[in-house]
């Protein structure tokens, strides 16, 4: 009798307890990034120094659980050393896998330690069997995090024809990384999220609430959107932001919405299309929605392998403005 | 009952609390690099008094204040005493409180986001530290403040 094909749950993971947390609620493997512009999630007191991988690394394999490391920006003309560093020294602590996005990394990671395992992140965006084969016949990355663009059919169609792994993201905040949305707050604030690995930097960031309680989001003085009392906040991202453009009447979000990913109900499609990985998004997030959102998805993912009805209810509070969708996983007609 | 109880008594067990975690978990101060000369206001709105932090590792500082103004702030983080309680003891998560406006912030977002990060990051969490400082009697108020805000979000 053939072996089940069980997909991994791959989980968030921004500091050492937060890490332990994700090991301790069930995840197979967790993903984190180095206190630097390495990783795409280069956020105030978040991240790890090489001790504290090094000594969280071996925490999670005790526990058979697998530790990758997220070295997914574009180095910048000049600053390559820095990721250099952090490939060295990944391979120093024992990492299980780097998640890499720019190929100048993917070139010196494969080059300088060839038994060292390659992801390609979601961040190098290849929706396609073209753009997947060639990472992998130049690099050996053995598993592609696919963009969240493509429809389950197509999921399946592409795992037919390349010769990886697939890991696609499941819960948690929707940014798509693509499609240029990524270079608004490059221009707004003169920092990369694709670069120096930070979204909406923090200090550009400001809230206003005024005597009606409603409250202002801004990016280095750009309102990105006004929240009245009943309304819940999102990220103060220029991507889901709520701008007043001359041919509508009323504000509307003019690229994508403040809202998160959750496939539970897709879980049992993604798996018979070939799924490898099951991503969750997270890693600014705290040890309390860790532990939440890990140990829902594990109890999540047996469910759907035993062909249990899955089940995650409590998750809707910790998504992002209180709202989900399954995205373009669903449908083509999701912008 | 905690209008009348004096404020310099509450300081002086501030700043005896502040530098036993101070020397406890050092590394809370670590991630705190680059704000350490900020002062943070914690205010749990129905309190009648602000709890002020500026977490410089050579010479922390934790005072409570009547008056809630804070001149001197470079942020403020609101809500009530169960919403911060429950955040800090690693039962609620800071951005889903912050999508239900649990909390608000106001000030130096990037000061919050690093205090809310080195917060987390602690093995156990600060309200355990606290109960511990205070003995069988702290231990006990914590427990019964769990039991009121479950571990669930409040929205």
């Amino acid at each position: 009798m053939p072996t089940q094909h069980k997909p991994e749950l791959v989980c968030p993971a921004g500091t050492p307890a937060a890490l332990k947390t994700a090991v301790d609620s069930g995840a197979d493997a967790v993903y984190c990034g180095f206190k630097n512009a390495t990783n795409a999630r280069n956020f105030p007191g978040l991240n790890f120094s090489f001790d504290e991988l090094a000594e969280c690394v071996k925490y999670a394999h005790d526990r058979k659980t697998k530790v990758l490391l997220a070295t997914n920006t574009f180095p910048p003309a000049g600053k390559f050393e820095l990721w250099k560093k952090a490939i060295d020294d990944a391979v120093d602590i024992g990492v299980d896998a780097i998640i890499v996005a720019d190929i100048g990394v993917a070139n010196y990671a494969r080059r300088k330690h060839p038994n060292l395992r390659l992801h390609l992140s979601v961040q190098a965006g290849a929706p396609s069997i073209e753009a997947i084969k060639y990472y992998c016949e130049e690099f050996n990355v053995q598993r592609v995090v696919l963009p969240r663009i493509l429809t389950i059919p197509e999921i399946k169609s592409l795992k037919k024809d390349i010769f990886c792994e697939i890991e696609c993201f499941i819960f948690g905040n929707h940014g798509l990384m693509a499609e240029g949305r990524c270079s608004l707050t490059n221009y707004a604030t003169g920092l990369s999220t694709n670069m120096d690995g930070v979204c909406s930097p923090a200090h550009h960031v400001s809230y206003e609430e005024d005597k009606d309680k409603t409250l202002t989001a801004k990016l280095n003085g750009f309102t990105i959107d006004c929240f009245s009392c009943t309304q819940n906040p999102g990220y103060p991202t220029i991507c889901k932001g709520r701008y007043l453009v001359q041919h509508k009447d009323n504000p509307y979000y003019a690229f994508e919405e403040p809202v998160s990913l959750n496939l539970a109900d897709l879980l049992p499609e993604l798996i018979k299309a070939g799924v490898d990985a099951f991503k969750i998004e997270g890693r600014q997030r705290s040890k309390a929605y860790i532990q939440t959102v890990v140990s829902s998805w594990r109890e999540a993912v047996d469910c759907a392998l035993s062909g249990r009805d899955v089940k995650t209810d409590k998750l809707l509070s910790l998504t992002e403005g209180h709202k989900q969708t399954q995205g373009a996983y669903e449908s083509k007609r999701w912008r | 009952m905690m209008r009348i109880i004096p404020i310099p008594l509450v300081n002086n067990t501030l700043m005896r609390l502040v530098n036993f975690i101070s020397a406890s978990e050092p590394r809370l101060f670590q991630r705190l690099e680059g704000h350490h000369h900020k002062w943070f206001v914690i205010d749990a709105t129905n309190l009648p008094f602000i709890i002020c932090l500026r977490p410089d590792p050579k010479s922390p500082r934790l005072k409570a204040s009547r008056n809630r103004d804070c001149p001197n702030a470079a942020c403020r983080i609101s809500g009530s005493f169960l919403t911060l309680l429950g955040m800090i003891d690693g039962r609620y998560d800071g951005d889903a409180l912050f999508f239900s406006r649990d909390i608000y912030i106001e000030g130096d977002t990037e000061a919050v986001v690093c205090l809310r990060n080195a917060l987390d990051d602690i093995d156990g969490n600060i309200a355990d530290y606290v109960a511990h400082f205070f003995g069988k009697p702290g231990k006990k108020i914590l427990n019964i403040a769990r039991k009121v805000t479950p571990h669930a979000h409040p929205t």
